[in-house]
């Protein structure tokens, strides 16, 4: 699913303040029944990132913080079963999961004589049975589960996601006949950048060649492109040449300008593979 | 001077005569003992006779070539000018280096100012000392014009173009603002401050009249006079007054002189437009001059002086040889002729010796002079590119003037095969990651690993932005990248990390910059070849278009300052960036090392007497070769000199006197950054200069002004100047170097000798020293020199500037008629030759080395390279299969060797460095094993491979040698390699292995566990892992709320769900553990949800629950899975937590019945351990519970509890097949 700027603006511009919520993933693929469910959740996932990112910190003052476990503790003695956390995190736009670890966070500070390590909160927010407290444990649940940008649930089904279409991508090379190797054998060669797959022998896309390919299954927008290009497609090109990034959701047809440089992106497999001929010489 | 010419001129003297006494110092011409006597009288003078000349034809055309300078180039030393060119300023000035050209640029364009033209007709340059400075800054920096140089004068180009318009024209009369060239240091002697003054006695009725300079010529048809006066004779250098008291005198006179001239007409010498002076339409405006043979003035003044021009060039007696023909190709194309003034014309009158009588009297004496030259050089202009033939051949001038000549010049055009252009640079390729130098072990830290790894990475951005940007207006390297770029250096801490980085910066420069155009690697463009091999066919196409569309960057005229064109800029900037001495200091090792192994490259020798087919083969692979040699060498050593005399340089003038002396006395102290001398002395001793001499000049183009006067260096330009005499290009057996090599070492010193850092009187050496070049007999047999390995493409790739002389003949046809120039500076009056000294100590070789190389003697070279090749890559292939082979089951050994270890020692498997030293007293020994199995290999593999790759019709008895040699050679590389490095080797990889294990053992057992893949007949068609989770968390969600009114589950979708789960956890395709855990926690929260009656389901709106046999169903499901397909661990004691049992508090009537069949279920399964759950309902009464609630579960305990008891000896057992179930909290 390639779109152009335009058609992202579109889609980018619906989307601001929305809640992470089933109910405006929902809305969202009402308004915009002709993208792909995928495509839509991971622009909408990158969006709310961003907009978390730019807001991270006015949550993060003590001010902040204290006002808002105040307004926990108030809301659970009223009423215990209410969402009174994922109440708070929409009304105060801000992440449930985060506005769940925010609060999980003041209270293990309040219960215990060390402040809490990062390792255990996470193992808490992991499985809220560890929660001393029954009440926070259901509260901090109920935040995760209906939290669809963050949370360890969702990094599991991202992580999971990226992890099937790197499997993809490798029954494809293999159905191609192209081989290759993996990041681990790379990694265990000692190369100190490994992108999912490098040919063992190059290949051309469409006139390009391409030495290696990465997988992302997510959606190219300009942000996480930037990084990327940054952090991983540079550094690739920088050791192994020009290669093929493959954004499986889709990106914005603009970002493919680096093409004659070494970076090529694709949607999909490329069909048209042209292979080295073995009878020549 | 002047007198030797007109000797020869009322041919007193023969010109054969002449040449011998100019380029010998002994006596003149046997043959004519009366030539001699005359001659020998001069000696004194004998070495300024060829600066004389060169400056007396560059005067004498200055009014042909009146827009800028005239000429190239004048001499220095011996000034031809007549009265009213004084002599030089005192030693250290560098005028004569420092001429001018009018840029490039500026060809096409208007007229120039009148200070401008007359500044260029006149050799009146700036500064000379503080141009020289700038040249190179402008050369290093980049700053400048590209290629402009500092040979300009600024302001002496055309005012059209913007970066040269001087607001302020500069006072060319002003003697101390611009001294007068022609200057030259005193020679060795020093005792001739007299030589560079025109010893014509100035006096004061002379300083009236205007100067006798040539455009104070006689009318064109003023018949020169052939009586020769002796006053003349006496002015030309006989009655030179011993000591020329009245120097300074006289110097003074010719100020007054200046000035006045100035003042009284702003334009005496200034042409105005009908004088020939460029107009802005000049290639429609003006008609040129036709030129005719029938009306050359004089014809046989011209042909002498033409003869001894021509036999100087032929004898490099010049220092520049493409210089002077870029003057003859100037004179040919000279388009007008400036008319003299009456007044001039008048006061000439008089003068009746044949030297005040303009030499070129028209543009058909200067035509007539330019083709008589040529046809002396044809040798040369045959060997110039099929461009430059084709336009030679095709100007009618020529035909006219010298119709043999053209005729010639056709069919070398027509047989030419010499057709130049220009590779197109491909953008920036990185270099590629090797992990044999570039993994983790070749780093002394993980930190310093990981500090180049980002350095790598800021590296490529550094350039990438620098491609971007760096042809943009205003846009700055420094101000662009240089903080960046020394916020990189400073974290390269590490000396290892300093070499790995040079490393990278050496390999993309020579992977960018291999030719000046900053073109890539490849010669002749293979890249191209590879690129259309793949399909991507149009770009050949294109690359041809871009071609044509790109015009050659200007070169600078004939003599361009040393520069850093294209992509070599980046690198060049990079460093003076960076600023940083480490690197430079790496950099140098490993330039210098670099240089040594290419420079002693055994380059394949091409045997003449190789007749077969195959050598055409050879030959072009052995060009090709040659070329990608020469042209790394080049590449580095200019980037080795730029780097070693950065220190030195700087825009300040070179010291004098004591303080010189001083620096020089601390300069000859440090040792050369590379021992070239030695490397040259090699290079001449093994007939290599064709390598050698390219590279050296490159490097030394970079020195600064100290260097040429400290020995070691002297030393050098001494053995050069030796060597550019000796490569006369008319005696082609003597020296055995094939012409165009010749022509490229001519080409690259005349270069060379131009520099501005490299000082006159070099130049000037009166007598050879005793230890000077001579082609020595004891040389190789067939050194590099006397194989062609030089073709046009390379000259004019190393020497870009002679494509200045197609440009010239092409401006002729196009019309336009502008210039540029170069200047001559330097002559070298020496010329005998003598040895090198010893020869280099016979290498002891066994005899069968010996045997070896005289077999390859009489093969062709394509088999030693085949031989050499295969014994390399088997060798290094041996190493790899030991590697993979041998030491592999060593290491497994240590792999098991160790779990004994740690079986016996217990968990803890005692110190590591100790197990580790067990490990190698046991393993080492069997590193003996890898000389033996390395022997097997190489005598298994090679023979094969020199088979298939020699040709078929191989004799027997040659292939099997050769795969003998072959096996003996590889087996030789891989053993001492092996004999040296396999114990270190199986230790390093045993202690990975190890290290490995250790880490193994430690926190993650369960990762251990054997996984069961798919079944085979899977086709992988299940629900994706990721599409369950997001499913089953929306059913959680749900669950948990806050949901809409209408918001529910199907229980049809439920059951749907559970069973996909079940296809997923089958077909592990596309699972991963962390899904694969979460999966297993989500299915629990779902059986909790399923057992408190808490999932929302759709339906009638009056019943919103689970029947109780849907429940008890998907339970049913649910233990299956767990029980069958979760092969991680599944958080079961999750549902007796306090929070799942929790959601049963919130249904009403609470119902129990689910949760104990679950748990009997569990037991029943043996999912979980009667006591273990026994365990989980006891801290459920430490919580705090509703009122009730508390009761009811106790309840449920003792209802569980009451059931009868599996045999607990069973239960264990099954807990025992099965530790992780149920044990283990999923925790990760």
């Amino acid at each position: 699913m390639i779109l152009t700027k335009a058609q992202y603006d579109e889609i980018a511009q619906c989307l601001v303040s929305v809640p992470p919520t089933r109910q405006s993933l929902r809305k969202l693929k009402q308004r915009f029944p002709s993208q792909s469910q995928a495509t839509l959740l991971s622009i909408f996932s990158q969006e709310y990132q961003k907009h978390i990112k730019r807001t991270h910190a006015k949550h993060h003052t003590s001010e902040a913080i204290e006002s808002y476990y105040q307004r926990y503790l108030n809301g659970v003695v009223k009423n215990r079963a209410a969402p009174v956390l994922l109440d708070l995190a929409n009304e105060v736009d801000y992440a449930p999961s985060l506005m769940a670890r925010l609060i999980l966070e003041r209270f293990l500070q309040e219960h215990e004589e060390t402040p809490p390590s990062k390792s255990v909160i996470n193992s808490m927010l992991r499985d809220p049975s560890q929660i001393p407290d029954g009440v926070l444990a259901n509260q901090v649940y109920q935040c995760i589960v209906n939290d669809c940008c963050y949370g360890p649930l969702v990094d599991c089904i991202k992580h999971a996601i990226g992890h099937e279409h790197e499997v993809l991508l490798r029954d494809m090379l293999l159905e191609k006949n192209l081989s290759f190797l993996d990041e681990d054998q790379l990694r265990a060669k000692g190369y100190d950048k490994t992108p999912d797959f490098i040919l063992q022998v190059p290949v051309a896309v469409e006139g390009h060649i391409i030495h290696w390919i990465e997988s992302k299954a997510s959606f190219g927008d300009e942000c996480s492109h930037h990084a990327y290009l940054h952090d991983q497609f540079w550094s690739y090109w920088n050791r192994f040449g020009p290669g093929l990034v493959i954004y499986w959701y889709g990106f914005i047809q603009e970002l493919d300008c680096n093409r004659e440089r070494g970076i090529l992106l694709k949607a999909c497999f490329p069909t048209n593979i042209v292979t080295l001929c073995h009878s020549m010489a | 001077m002047a007198a030797v010419l007109e000797s020869l001129l009322r041919e007193e003297v023969s010109v054969a005569a002449v040449v011998q006494w100019v380029a010998r110092s002994t006596q003149g011409s046997k043959d004519n003992p009366g030539e001699a006597a005359a001659l020998s009288s001069l000696r004194p003078l004998r070495k300024e006779f060829v600066p004389f000349l060169l400056n007396f034809l560059r005067e004498q055309s200055s009014r042909v070539l009146p827009q800028g300078p005239p000429t190239p180039a004048k001499a220095p030393g011996a000034s031809a000018v007549l009265p009213g060119r004084p002599g030089g300023p005192p030693r250290g000035s560098r005028g004569a280096r420092s001429q001018l050209f009018p840029p490039t640029e500026a060809l096409s364009t208007v007229a120039e100012s009148p200070v401008a033209r007359r500044g260029g007709r006149r050799r009146v340059p700036g500064p000379a000392r503080e141009r020289g400075g700038r040249s190179l800054e402008e050369g290093v920096s980049g700053e400048s014009l590209p290629g402009a140089g500092s040979r300009r004068l600024r302001g002496s180009g055309s005012p059209s173009r913007p970066s040269l318009t001087v607001s302020d024209p500069p006072n060319l009369s002003n003697l101390e603002e611009f001294p007068p060239v022609g200057s030259v240091p005193p020679g060795p002697a020093g005792t001739k401050p007299s030589r560079r003054i025109n010893p014509t006695p100035v006096s004061e009725e002379r300083s009236l009249s205007k100067p006798k300079t040539c455009f104070t010529s006689p009318p064109i048809s003023c018949v020169p006079s052939s009586q020769p006066s002796a006053l003349d004779t006496c002015t030309w250098g006989l009655g030179l007054p011993p000591g020329c008291r009245s120097l300074q005198e006289e110097r003074e006179m010719l100020k007054k002189e200046r000035s006045k001239q100035l003042q009284q007409s702003p334009t005496p010498t200034c042409p105005t437009p009908e004088l020939g002076s460029p107009l802005p339409s000049r290639s429609g405006g003006l008609t040129d001059e036709p030129a005719d043979p029938a009306r050359v003035s004089s014809r046989q003044r011209l042909e002498l002086v033409a003869l001894v021009y021509s036999s100087c060039i032929a004898e490099n007696l010049v220092p520049n040889l493409f210089l002077e023909l870029f003057f003859v190709f100037q004179l040919l194309t000279a388009r007008r002729m400036v008319t003299a003034k009456d007044s001039d014309f008048e006061l000439s009158r008089g003068a009746l010796d044949s030297l005040e009588t303009p030499l070129f009297q028209s543009i058909h004496d200067c035509v007539f002079f330019a083709v008589q030259v040529l046809e002396c050089h044809f040798q040369v202009l045959s060997n110039l590119d099929k461009g430059t033939l084709k336009l030679l051949a095709e100007n009618e001038r020529l035909l006219c003037f010298s119709p043999a000549l053209q005729g010639r010049l056709r069919a070398a055009y027509e047989g030419s095969v010499a057709k130049v252009f220009l590779v197109m640079p491909p953008s920036a390729q990185a270099v590629s990651f090797q992990p044999e130098t570039d993994n983790r072990a070749n780093f002394s830290s993980d930190r310093a690993f990981h500090t180049f790894k980002k350095q790598r990475d800021v590296f490529y951005e550094v350039l990438r932005e620098w491609e971007d940007h760096h042809e943009e207006p205003g846009w700055d390297f420094e101000k662009g990248l240089g903080s960046r770029i020394r916020a990189m250096m400073g974290q390269l801490s590490a000396a290892c990390s300093h070499s790995h980085f040079v490393r990278l910066f050496q390999k993309q420069l020579l992977q960018m910059c291999h030719s000046p155009g900053g073109a890539g690697g490849t010669v002749l463009g293979e890249a191209q070849d590879v690129l259309s091999m793949l399909g991507a066919d149009k770009l050949g196409r294109l690359w041809r278009l871009q071609e044509r569309l790109v015009t050659p960057q200007s070169s600078g005229g004939p003599c361009p300052p040393p520069t850093f064109p294209g992509c070599q800029g980046f690198f060049r900037d990079f460093i003076l960036s960076a600023s940083s001495f480490q690197f430079n200091q790496h950099l140098m090792d490993s330039l210098s090392l670099k240089i040594r192994e290419l420079n002693g490259l055994a380059l394949p020798q091409h045997e003449p007497s190789d007749e077969d087919g195959e050598s055409d083969v050879d030959w072009q692979g052995e060009r090709r070769q040659f070329a990608v040699v020469l042209l790394s060498l080049r590449l580095l050593a200019k980037f080795l000199g730029f780097v070693a005399f950065l220190p030195y340089r700087g825009p300040e003038p070179p010291p004098t006197g004591e303080l010189q002396d001083s620096i020089l006395a601390l300069r000859s102290q440090v040792p050369p950054v590379l021992d070239v001398r030695t490397l040259l002395q090699q290079g001449l001793q093994a007939r290599r200069a064709v390598l050698t001499v390219p590279w050296l000049v490159e490097f030394l183009s970079f020195a600064d002004h100290v260097v040429p006067l400290l020995d070691y260096y002297r030393g050098i330009f001494t053995l050069l100047l030796h060597l550019h005499r000796s490569l006369v290009l008319s005696r082609e057996n003597e020296g055995k170097m094939c012409f165009l090599n010749k022509l490229l070492l001519l080409a690259v010193l005349g270069w060379l000798f131009q520099i501005p850092t490299v000082p006159e009187d070099l130049f000037f050496l009166e007598e050879v020293p005793s230890d000077a070049f001579e082609m020595d007999t004891v040389a190789p047999e067939h050194g590099l020199d006397s194989v062609p390995v030089v073709d046009q493409q390379l000259l004019y790739t190393c020497c870009p500037y002679i494509g200045e002389l197609r440009k010239l003949l092409a401006l002729w046809v196009s019309g336009s008629s502008g210039r540029s120039g170069g200047f001559v500076r330097k002559i070298t009056p020496t010329t005998t030759t003598s040895s090198l000294g010893a020869q280099p100590p016979q290498t002891s070789q066994g005899l069968q080395a010996q045997l070896a190389q005289a077999f390859f003697h009489n093969q062709p070279p394509s088999l030693r390279r085949t031989v050499e090749f295969v014994a390399e890559r088997i060798g290094s292939n041996c190493v790899k299969h030991i590697k993979a082979t041998l030491v592999a089951d060593l290491v497994r050994q240590a792999e098991s060797l160790l779990q004994e270890q740690l079986v016996t020692q217990g968990e803890e498997g005692g110190d590591p460095a100790q197990l580790l030293e067990i490990l190698y007293s046991r393993l080492c020994p069997h590193g003996a094993q890898a000389l033996v199995l390395g022997r097997e290999f190489c005598q298994r593999k090679s023979p094969g491979a020199v088979r298939a790759l020699l040709p078929e019709e191989t004799p027997a008895a040659v292939l099997s040698s050769a795969e003998n040699i072959a096996v003996g050679l590889a087996t030789e590389k891989a053993c001492a390699w092996l004999s040296a490095n396999i114990t270190a080797l199986i230790r390093r990889e045993v202690k990975t292995a190890v290290s490995r294990t250790l880490r193994a053992q430690g926190p993650e057992p369960a990762a251990r566990g054997e996984r069961r893949g798919c079944s085979r007949a899977c086709e992988h068609h299940a629900p994706l892992p990721s599409h369950l989770i997001s499913e089953i968390k929306d059913v959680l969600s749900l669950a948990v709320g806050p949901r809409d009114s209408d918001e529910g589950v199907s229980p049809e979708h439920l059951e749907q769900l559970i069973g996909q789960l079940g296809q997923t956890l089958q077909c592990r395709q596309f699972l991963c553990p962390p899904a694969e855990q979460h999966l297993a926690k989500c299915s629990v929260e779902l059986a909790s949800l399923l057992v408190a009656d808490q999932i929302p389901i759709l339906g009638p709106p009056a019943q919103h629950r689970l029947e109780r046999g849907q429940a008890r169903r998907l339970l049913h499901m649910l233990l299956s899975l767990w029980k069958e397909d979760f092969q991680g661990p599944v958080p079961l004691q999750l549902l007796l937590s306090p929070r799942n049992v929790g959601l049963l508090a919130d249904t009403r009537p609470r119902e129990w019945d689910l949760l104990l069949f679950l748990l009997r279920e569990l037991v029943e399964k043996g999912l979980m351990g009667r006591m273990e759950i026994e365990a989980c309902l006891g801290s459920l009464h430490q919580a705090q519970w509703p009122r009730g609630f508390a009761e009811e579960l106790a309840t449920l305990s003792n209802l569980f509890l009451a059931e009868p008891h599996l045999p607990e000896p069973q239960l264990r057992a099954c807990e025992l097949v099965q530790p992780n179930r149920g044990t283990v909290l999923a925790q990760s």
